[in-house]
């Protein structure tokens, strides 16, 4: 490792795989502490990770959940092959959500997920092609 | 790194370095070097686990006993709710009270009467609307202290308010302290425990100053001659318990009823609690309320208790229902909360955190070490056996890491290795010297 290349952690998710989900991000949220990033940076940087991770297995097919750890910051890049968003600034409310029943019973999809990633982060990008996937880039600083 | 007073101690001849203790610890405070286990201070949170575990009872609670009495002239007992659990429903609860100032004490008072007001105070505290939610009640020792080393980022959740031990011996040493004109080290007060997280409260607080308890003797530690005082004392002594709603605190459940929490969730035994404390973490809890408490059944699964802790469950809940209707009967209301009083937010220092998962000061060297883990990691069998004497094998690669232990330590790295030496020594051993050995060149010759 270099502080250039930082810590380069990669998951592959599945689509409806609840049972492993929650350990990508629990996994970066190890590295973090072992490395001695602040505990409010870790939680937000936890909380945007495990939205993500979350946001594929409800909604997508396949996706990879890919952290870059550097002394300053940590980037999370998620990438999804799934159905996309069709109207980005519609999902970007809070409260709104796609997901069907079945999971929201399961106290999932409250349409929470986008708004606490951006709250979270200090930079956030989202692209999405419909009927293809999504891909989330998210930057935040340790500092 | 201060140093740490701990009440779970290592009794040396007694340990034969077995790996159940470091199997079960939840902070993987455990070692074993040299046959016997040895316990890492800065990360041991006193829940007792090893204590519970150990086959061997090489694993002890340091408490006080009854000789420290004698250092003081005048003696309080403060029995933990749990105490009375320890005895089946129909031995009064004013005869327990009475049959420990047989052991020694001048006056006993009922530790659940504090409890009674933290109630009350939680209660008022639930209100506030400035307040992180969900609050986790800070009542269990071990609990605040795995706040502190495992999930820093919700000390913020704790409700700063003391347990109701510490709001009892406050309140027994203002009035004590005047009634009788002595001073504050003439008063010796004890807490009857079932826990050795709470002798370790009382040395090193967290959130307090100084501790108003002088000490804690383990409910196992004088239950025998409790038991003996018992028979001794009329039915009719005049002890005065608390109500059900602080004795209901022995139970695990007992502080969310006892603080009418409605939307809260309750959470015993200490892998349980590290569980939904991740999630909580995660944001993924929305309760108002979380009792959290590290032994199983709640304080009555303490390991200083000496009673089956599914035996001592249904015998308080049958002692609860008769107190019950004996206190509605008798119009007794439980204590209250004086705002006023100041026993609750006394001083309140903040809780710092211990981070114990931390690799290194320096970041950068912390980073190279999470990757020299990560690459030792996959050549370690992933077995877990323990028998390298760390928990597992993520253990044993950071305490390679951290150069506290070796590759070898590992039997299956020491077999692999044996045997490549093995096979080296018999291509060695086939091997001859070129005064014998026919050449492939000479052959060409």
């Amino acid at each position: 490792m270099n502080s250039e290349q930082g810590i380069a952690l990669e998951y592959e998710l599945k689509g409806g795989d609840f049972e492993i989900a929650g350990e990508a991000s629990s996994k970066i949220k190890r590295v973090l502490q072992q490395i001695g990033v602040r505990s409010d940076v870790i939680r937000r940087i936890a909380i945007s990770s495990y939205e993500a991770e979350m946001n594929v297995i409800i909604h997508a097919w396949s996706g990879v959940l890919k952290a870059r750890v550097f002394p300053d910051r940590t980037e999370i890049i998620v990438e999804d092959q799934g159905p996309g968003i069709a109207d980005i600034d519609l999902a970007m409310q809070e409260g709104y959500s796609t997901a069907p029943d079945h999971i929201r019973e399961m106290g999932f999809g409250a349409g929470m997920g986008l708004p606490n990633m951006v709250r979270c982060s200090d930079e956030f990008a989202i692209n999405s092609v419909a009927g293809q996937g999504t891909r989330i880039n998210i930057v935040i600083r340790h500092s | 790194m201060p140093e740490y007073f701990h009440s779970v101690r290592l009794m040396p001849d007694r340990c034969k370095g077995c790996v159940n203790c470091i199997k079960r610890c939840p902070t993987e405070a455990i070692r074993i070097r040299a046959g016997k286990a040895k316990i890492t201070e800065a990360r041991c949170i006193d829940c007792g686990e090893c204590i519970r575990r150990c086959a061997n009872r090489a694993k002890t609670a340091v408490t006080d006993s009854l000789e420290d009495l004698r250092s003081y002239k005048y003696n309080v007992a403060l029995p933990a709710p749990s105490l009375y659990g320890q005895f089946p429903a129909d031995v009064p609860a004013n005869v327990v009270l009475c049959a420990l100032t047989r052991l020694g004490f001048d006056e006993v008072f009922d530790v659940a009467r504090g409890a009674e007001i933290v109630s009350d105070a939680t209660r008022e505290y639930l209100k506030r609307t400035d307040i992180k939610k969900p609050a986790i009640s800070s009542a269990c020792p071990a609990v605040v202290r795995l706040v502190q080393v495992k999930f820093p980022e919700l000390i913020d959740n704790l409700i700063p308010l003391e347990a109701p031990v510490e709001v009892t011996a406050r309140l027994v040493r203002g009035t004590i302290g005047k009634e009788l004109g002595l001073r504050r080290r003439e008063i010796g007060i004890w807490f009857i425990t079932p826990c050795p997280a709470k002798m370790t409260a009382f040395r090193q607080p967290l959130g307090t100053q100084k501790s108003c308890v002088t000490g804690a003797i383990g409910i196992s530690q004088i239950y025998g001659e409790l038991l003996k005082a018992i028979a001794t004392i009329p039915r009719d002594a005049n002890c005065q318990r608390a109500t059900a709603r602080g004795v209901g605190w022995a139970l695990s459940g007992g502080e969310v009823a006892g603080a009418e929490a409605v939307n809260s969730l309750v959470i015993d035994e200490i892998h349980n609690v590290s569980e939904v404390l991740e999630q909580v973490a995660l944001g993924k809890i929305n309760v108002d309320f979380i009792e959290a408490l590290a032994c199983s059944g709640g304080c009555i699964g303490g390991p200083l208790t000496v009673e089956n802790r599914f035996v001592a469950e249904h015998r308080m809940k049958q002692r609860l229902a008769k107190m019950r209707a004996e206190d509605e009967a008798a119009g007794v209301k439980p204590a209250e909360y004086q705002a006023d009083s100041s026993l609750t937010e006394y001083d309140r220092l903040s809780i710092e955190p211990r981070p114990i998962m931390r690799l290194d000061e320096d970041i950068f060297k912390a980073m190279y070490k999470v990757e020299q883990m990560e690459n030792m990691l996959k050549k370690l069998p992933g077995l877990d056996c323990g028998s390298c004497g760390s928990p597992n094998c993520k253990a044993l690669a950071e305490d390679i890491v951290q150069g506290t232990a070796v590759e070898t330590d590992c039997i299956f790295k020491l077999r692999e290795r044996v045997r490549d030496l093995a096979e080296e020594m018999v291509g060695l051993a086939g091997k001859l010297p070129p005064s014998l050995e026919e050449r492939e060149e000479k052959k060409g010759e």
